[in-house]
């Protein structure tokens, strides 16, 4: 049984056929895709670490099967810089040290990139916090992915303005 | 006084700028853009997927696996079962060396804890192996199991990694008799998983008899080691590359069955494997801490002044092999008292063998013991940090060493001063916030000893005047790519752009294991002994060159600066090593360095980092909930190499810490001995709301004793001192003393007045 289906991942549209149902979105990008930027840390929508943007918005790959998703616009990390050029969210996390390991990043900077999205006080340490507490950070770096997100959000503001101007 | 082992000027004088910078992460734009490759990144060609089937039960044997269900599946490829798991050379149940621990490999069909592989369907989809694994439908034989700490015990003579389970120092029966005033207080902590956020996982690839090897590892020599000796290969022919580790915490410190299990599945299948374990999956064959129950005795004077002191643990093991939280070994090195007693027993329960875990023994024993020096001062009339004053150690209390260094009265003091202590009344339930809640403000002392493993390291300095450094080295996230690449730079009189760095591959020098936050010191001191190395090398061509500027400078001493090589007494005189190798006609110049732990400084001096932690809680006087509003840390920990990220570590430390006191705990079935929370949604750890405001105050501290560069160690000492803190904040925000971890809001009902009061 072939399956097929359309997605846009970072800019590019792709034709996919898939030979099971069962393939999750995570799954599709890391194994058959070879984007492997989004990490599955538990499968199951506990830790984050899967987190990418569909049409926008922040998901938990783990929790999506590939097939409901067929005509969606994918950003994963991999999408996310232009060329050479750090989105700032990124920039903000290496001058925050918003990590450790790494392994939880990919998710928290695509979480952090929707959370500014959404349009959430950004400015506010608390809310924050707790916007972006569907990501789990084991080796603890929340007080820098704190201050990146904030940081980040500044400047994107900012720069949405100067635009405007 | 003759220290022994003072910095000689010359020889191991800094040659660079490097140390000491805060540098960002080298590999953080690898890390931001998803690039940073991780071992279940790897997707060779060919690659087949293995998934573990695990055992339901906590005691007995398997009857039966529907393997035919499971081979009928479309895309399986093949079951691996105790019947046709390839052979292994050496039985993983055989201890040929003490950190040799028993895996579960598939030799037989028994079970001995809830969790343990007993099957491994390997297929060509991960859907297809995941189905398979399902399809299994284990019959068992089952015997009852137990997994707490109620039964027989034992006496542990060793405990942890080959520490000594029994030390006194005086006579503590006696000390404790004549004492005026008594505290004895029993502390229970619960069993604890890593959970690093990156699962275990494996990608394995045989080429004949050798093995390419993609696989998390906080020891890469060790994991060869193991392996080699599992399957009757030559370390040569094991390759493991290691670039970066989602986490460890120790958890990854050993060899584990499930990648051996990984490796014998592409044996068995002739194709490329990736093994990837399931978060649940992670709960019984990659290690824990085990739970401990802890009993402190205190005796002391009307004064307040320590007389005895005894530190007794009762830990679990599994079954079937030992490692004992070594929980009661802190109160060797804390508090001064002319007696001090520590023991320890073990309890043999059907659960996956305990491991080291970020901070073992130090974590739950400071824990207690940091509770049990608090409802002292309190018994004595003392305020918290007054009473740690009085009972300051100037020396090991249990040894009787100097320290080689102990700037911990500072850290108290500038922690101290930063949380505003001064202000902290002495009465408990006396503070409340702007919403009526009740505060309360604790202390805790921070240790962990400077540890220091072997390594070795390679330097290299080439015709253009660049160099590399080698070491097999583990960047887990304690910042080894970017703070063992300042020690290289400077090592060579380098900027960091002139240097390559290699990292994280087995066929790199030895560099030990990152473990025991000795892995900056151990594998720093081996790449600073390299750079000498070939800094002497180079010195040599050019002193005894008549065409040197240096020639003949060889008494007067010669450093590198930049890239050149420059007289001692004259910087201005010298030139750049791209000159001296040319006229040598040489490609490039080599040295070689190594590191271990100095014995006779070890035996002359006890070598601990310290700290002070303060902590304030707010505690809901209604519904007894907890939240942690603020943490301030201070820290003395030798030379800081690089501040941002041993500030980070300080952090992560304290969170761990406050997810000791108020989150973490696995909970078992006592009937199947199965745990209950095997995910990330029970087993609670912090998120980001969780967090409070954390500062790290890093004290400056000189220690030329420890090893060459001064550096002690900063992975684990943050959660030492910060559970007990925030045990001691609840105490004094709602006047209930809780002795067991975690604390939470049940312990609180019933004890808070204010709930009782008004019947919640």
């Amino acid at each position: 049984m072939n399956l097929s289906l359309t997605l846009t991942i970072n800019g590019e549209r792709r034709e996919i056929v898939l030979d099971d149902p069962r393939v999750t979105l995570l799954d599709l990008l890391r194994e058959r895709l070879h984007l492997t930027g989004a990490k599955k840390g538990c499968d199951r929508g506990q830790c984050g670490a899967c987190t990418i943007l569909v049409d926008g918005e922040r998901i938990n790959s783990c929790l999506a099967l590939a097939i409901s998703y067929d005509g969606a616009a994918i950003t994963t990390i991999e999408g996310l810089a232009e060329g050479d050029k750090l989105h700032p969210v990124q920039q903000a996390f290496i001058e925050h040290d918003g990590f450790q390991c790494g392994f939880c990043t990919p998710g928290q900077i695509m979480s952090a990139v929707g959370l500014i999205a959404e349009g959430q006080a950004c400015d506010d340490p608390e809310r924050v916090r707790e916007a972006m507490s569907g990501n789990i950070c084991r080796c603890g770096a929340y007080k820098g992915i704190t201050e990146a997100v904030i940081d980040a959000s500044g400047k994107l503001s900012a720069g949405k303005e100067r635009d405007a101007a | 006084m003759s220290d022994i082992a003072s910095l000689p000027t010359g020889s191991r004088q800094r040659q660079g700028s490097n140390i000491g910078q805060p540098m960002t992460r080298r590999d953080g734009i690898l890390k931001v853009t998803g690039s940073a490759t991780y071992a279940a990144d790897n997707n060779p060609e060919g690659l087949m997927h293995a998934v573990l089937a695990t055992a339901t039960i906590a005691r007995g044997k398997v009857t039966r696996l529907d393997v035919e269900a499971a081979r009928a599946h479309p895309g399986v490829v093949e079951v691996m079962t105790p019947e046709n798991r390839p052979p292994l050379a050496t039985d993983p149940d055989e201890k040929t060396n003490p950190f040799a621990f028993r895996l579960d490999a598939l030799q037989n069909d028994g079970v001995r804890y809830a969790g343990q592989p007993i099957a491994v369907v390997v297929a060509k989809t991960l859907e297809a192996a995941v189905e398979g694994a399902a399809l299994l439908r284990p019959s068992y034989e089952t015997e009852a199991a137990r997994v707490d700490l109620e039964g027989e015990s034992f006496v542990a003579e060793i405990v942890g990694p080959g520490a000594p389970g029994r030390a006194a120092s005086g006579d503590f029966d006696a000390a404790f008799a004549s004492a005026a005033k008594h505290i004895e207080a029993t502390y229970d902590t619960p069993p604890q998983y890593h959970n690093a956020m990156e699962p275990h996982s494996i990608v394995v690839r045989w080429e004949g008899d050798s093995l390419s090897i993609d696989m998390p590892t906080q020891g890469l020599a060790m994991a060869v080691g193991r392996t080699a000796e599992l399957f009757g290969i030559s370390p040569e022919k094991i390759h493991i590359r290691s670039p970066f580790l989602g986490g460890g915490f120790g958890s990854k410190g050993l060899a584990a069955g499930p990648q051996v299990l990984g490796i014998l599945a592409a044996k068995l299948v002739g194709a490329p494997v990736k093994l990837v374990l399931t978060r649940q999956q992670m709960y019984g064959p990659v290690g824990h801490r085990g739970q401990t129950r802890q009993t402190v005795k205190l005796g002391m004077g009307e004064d307040g002044r320590l007389a005895a002191i005894e530190h007794h643990t009762l830990t679990s093991t599994s079954r079937f092999d030992d490692f004992l939280e070594p929980a009661s070994n802190v109160t060797h090195s804390l508090y001064a008292a002319p007696a001090i007693r520590t023991t320890h027993a073990g309890s043999r329960i059907d659960i996956g063998t305990p491991m080291f875990m970020r901070a073992p023994g130090e974590a739950p024993g400071s824990a207690a013991l940091e509770s049990a020096i608090d409802e002292a001062a309190f018994a004595a009339g003392m305020d918290p940090l007054d009473f740690r004053l009085l009972n300051y150690a100037e020396v090991e209390p249990i040894s009787g060493k100097p320290f080689s260094s102990k700037a911990l009265r500072e850290c108290y003091e500038r922690g101290a001063a930063r949380f505003g202590w001064s202000k902290r009344p002495q009465a408990p339930r006396s503070m409340r916030d702007g919403e009526g809640r009740l505060l309360g403000w604790g202390v805790g002392t921070a240790t962990f000893p400077a540890i220091m493993f072997q390594a070795e390291a390679r330097a290299v300095i080439r015709a253009d005047g660049s160099g590399l450094m080698e070491i097999g080295a583990h960047d887990m996230g304690q910042g080894a790519w970017t703070a063992l690449h300042q020690i290289a730079a400077d090592g060579l009189g380098l900027s960091m752009d002139e240097v390559e760095f290699r990292s994280g591959s087995s066929d790199l020098p030895n560099a030990g294991i990152a473990g025991g936050s000795g892995h900056t010191a151990t594998a720093g001191t081996a790449l600073h002994g390299a750079g000498e190395d070939v800094i002497a090398r180079l010195t040599e061509l050019a002193v005894n060159d008549e065409a040197s500027p240096l020639y003949g400078a060889g008494n007067v001493g010669v450093v590198a600066r930049n890239g050149r090589l420059v007289r001692q007494d004259d910087e201005s005189r010298g030139e750049p090593y791209a000159a001296i190798l040319k006229r040598a006609g040489l490609a490039e110049i080599e040295g070689r360095g190594q590191s271990a732990a100095d014995p006779a400084a070890q035996e002359r001096y006890a070598m601990d980092a310290h700290g002070a932690v303060f902590a304030e809680v707010a505690v809901d006087p209604n519904l007894g909930q907890i939240r942690v509003t603020r943490l301030v840390g201070a820290f003395a920990a030798g030379r800081v190499i690089n501040p941002r990220m041993v500030e980070s570590q300080y952090y992560g430390g304290m969170i761990w810490g406050l997810s000791f006191a108020l989150h973490e705990e696995a909970v078992h079935d006592k009937r199947t001995g199965r745990i209950m929370n095997a995910n990330l949604a029970e087993y609670r750890v912090p998120v980001n709301a969780d967090v409070p405001s954390l500062e790290a105050i890093l004290v400056h501290e000189d220690d030329p004793h420890v090893n060459a560069l001064g550096v002690k160690g900063v992975g684990e000492i943050g959660i030492t001192g910060t559970v007990g803190a925030i045990a001691n904040a609840i105490w004094h925000a709602t006047g209930v003393r809780v002795r067991r971890f975690p604390i939470g809001l049940a312990d609180l009902l019933g004890g808070t007045p204010d709930v009782s009061d008004k019947g919640v």
